[in-house]
């Protein structure tokens, strides 16, 4: 776990980048830092590996304080990715990946044998080891500067806007394999972005910071969106918030009702479309065991009739969610999902008091 | 002397190594001493000092100043200067080329140590490299490519600058020329000329080979930078 405690940066000319900051970053969770530029997110992140080090107050590394330990000593048990992936442009992808274990006194065979493990474990072809990173796309070497970091095994890993420098298709797919290595490595993780759609889909705890260095919610993501805690939160969360709340709401209680008749299917029962006059008609499907509540929703937007059929991993139809079976789920959901998870005494979201007064 | 044909092959052959201090060749050694030593000497006073210089901003500029300075001086008022404290010796000539080297690759290694992309250098901090193992493993290596443009230039000019030694008696194949004159007599300046520059761009061209060899990664990265 990595603790703030009162975290405060001000540089020698006055400005604060960071005032007064206590929040805890829980071990095994992606906590992602996000805001618009000069809200001190990347600061926070760099005083943890202290590449920046705090005017006052306390960071600590499951309790210790990190101020007690010798920066080069605490950065080589702490994974850092860069938002260029800050690759050696003169050392080889292998040799890339191995910088943390070379350091670390491992020899070379060792050391390139695990960088050789790290580049299958992030997807990247074996082939690639042998390369210099101006051959690799900005996606490939975002996903070297990913195994550079986990080299050494760090418990945490700290990351700063790594998938902002790529394009969108390749963010989403960096996105999904962060998420699928995290489901395996339970790394403590600390995210720095200002696209409030990443800090929702990679968080399991977002938080939203301001200008000036003050946290202004930290919350989980569907909390986030169901309750801001302030007009500002509100406004950086953007729009349709109701509808990407609902990303976060399963879609195993929707009742399922029996496939209609008009809907065609072939000899393994996968859905063809619906039958109608003209021919067949668009249909859209979602699986209730893994797939959200808004993807139910979408599945039935994209059905003239307003059904959405219900499939099985294997693309089979199981059933169909009419209108009225999701307006049902919809209507428990409206209030949001945490307010009826909530214990009555539950703890409020994170917020900033001087805000909240005003 | 009229009839007289630009080059004489039979001089030439007769003075390439006649075993006195004017041969041909033994100028060419005394050349290629004179003109490659200031370079290594200022290569490794400028290591250092472009280091010193890039990591404490204030000193460039003063250094920079200093070594501009020298390097307007025409190089025979340096010799001169030399002259007096190390006397008609190579190191009259070698001292002052030093300097010009200088001129040419603190700022090189000042310029290459700038080019270290700024994600790089952050990269490295977070990794754990200490200051003088990132400096010896990344920042320097990263480097190279124009630490070795400085080097090609300084090289080249070291070179050609050797001959106005030939003025104070230590100029290697520079002294052809004040022969060729004094006799007006083409054939060792025309030897001179050919020599020099058939040094220069075997120099330049044994330059260029070590920077495809140190560095293969360095010609596509400024296509991609």
């Amino acid at each position: 776990m990595i603790t703030f405690e009162g975290v405060t940066k001000r540089y020698p000319d006055g400005t604060v980048a960071v005032d007064d900051l206590s929040l805890q970053a829980p071990t095994g969770a992606i906590t992602v830092f996000v805001g618009p530029s000069g809200c001190g997110k990347t600061t926070s992140l760099r005083m943890i590996n202290r590449m920046i080090d705090a005017t006052s107050g306390r960071i600590l590394l499951d309790d210790q304080d990190v101020r007690a330990i010798d920066p080069p000593t605490l950065r080589r048990g702490i994974g850092y990715v860069i938002q260029q992936a800050g690759l050696f442009p003169h050392r080889k992808i292998v040799d890339n990946v191995a910088t943390v274990p070379y350091l670390l006194g491992w020899d070379k065979k060792k050391a390139r044998a695990r960088a050789m493990e790290l580049l299958e474990l992030v997807g990247l072809d074996s082939r690639l080891a042998g390369r210099y990173p101006f051959q690799l796309s900005g996606g490939q070497q975002q996903r070297v500067g990913v195994a550079r970091a986990l080299a050494a095994d760090p418990p945490v890993l700290l990351m700063d806007e790594p998938f902002s420098a790529v394009d969108p298709i390749v963010r989403a797919s960096l996105q999904e394999e962060l998420l699928h290595l995290q489901s395996e490595l339970h790394k403590t993780i600390v995210f720095v972005t200002h696209d409030i759609d990443e800090a929702i889909k990679l968080g399991d705890t977002v938080a939203v910071l301001r200008v000036g260095g003050h946290l202004a919610q930290m919350a989980g993501p569907a909390t986030l969106l169901s309750e801001p805690a302030d007009d500002f939160v509100r406004e950086f969360l953007g729009k349709d918030r109701g509808i990407r709340r609902l990303s976060f709401v399963p879609a195993k209680g929707v009742r399922l009702g029996s496939t209609p008749a008009d809907l065609v299917v072939d000899e393994d029962t996968r859905p063809l479309g619906w039958r109608s006059n003209g021919g067949l008609l668009p249909y859209g499907t979602f699986d209730p065991e893994r797939d959200s509540l808004r993807a139910a929703l979408d599945a039935a937007l994209l059905s003239p009739n307003g059904t959405a059929i219900a499939v099985d991993g294997d693309g089979r139809v199981i059933g169909v969610a009419t209108r009225d079976a999701l307006d049902e789920v919809l209507a428990q959901h409206a209030t949001g999902p945490d307010e009826q998870a909530r214990e009555p005494d539950g703890e409020a979201p994170v917020t900033d008091p001087k805000r909240a007064e005003s | 002397m009229n009839d007289e044909p630009l080059v004489r092959w039979d001089w030439i052959a007769r003075n390439w190594d006649n075993g006195g201090p004017s041969a041909i060749k033994t100028l060419l050694e005394s050349h290629v001493v004179m003109a490659l030593l200031p370079v290594v000497f200022g290569l490794l006073i400028a290591l250092p000092l472009g280091v010193a210089c890039a990591r404490w901003r204030w000193l460039y500029q003063p250094t920079a100043g200093l070594m501009n300075v020298v390097y307007s001086l025409p190089s025979l008022v340096l010799f001169s200067i030399f002259l007096s404290v190390t006397g008609l010796t190579q190191s009259t000539v070698i001292i002052p080329l030093t300097f010009f080297t200088l001129a040419v690759l603190i700022p090189a290694v000042v310029d290459g140590l700038g080019s270290v992309p700024e994600h790089v250098r952050q990269s490295a901090v977070a990794m754990g490299f200490r200051p003088l193992r990132r400096l010896l493993q990344v920042e320097l290596p990263v480097a190279v490519p124009v630490v070795l443009g400085g080097l090609r230039v300084a090289t080249v000019s070291s070179i050609s600058l050797v001959s106005v030694g030939a003025l104070i008696g230590q100029g290697g194949l520079g002294n052809l020329f004040i022969d060729g004159w004094q006799r007006q007599f083409y054939t060792p300046i025309v030897v001179g000329i050919v020599l020099i520059v058939l040094l220069a761009v075997l120099s330049d061209g044994l330059l260029v080979l070590a920077q495809r060899l140190l560095t293969p990664w360095s010609r596509a990265r400024r296509r991609t930078a």
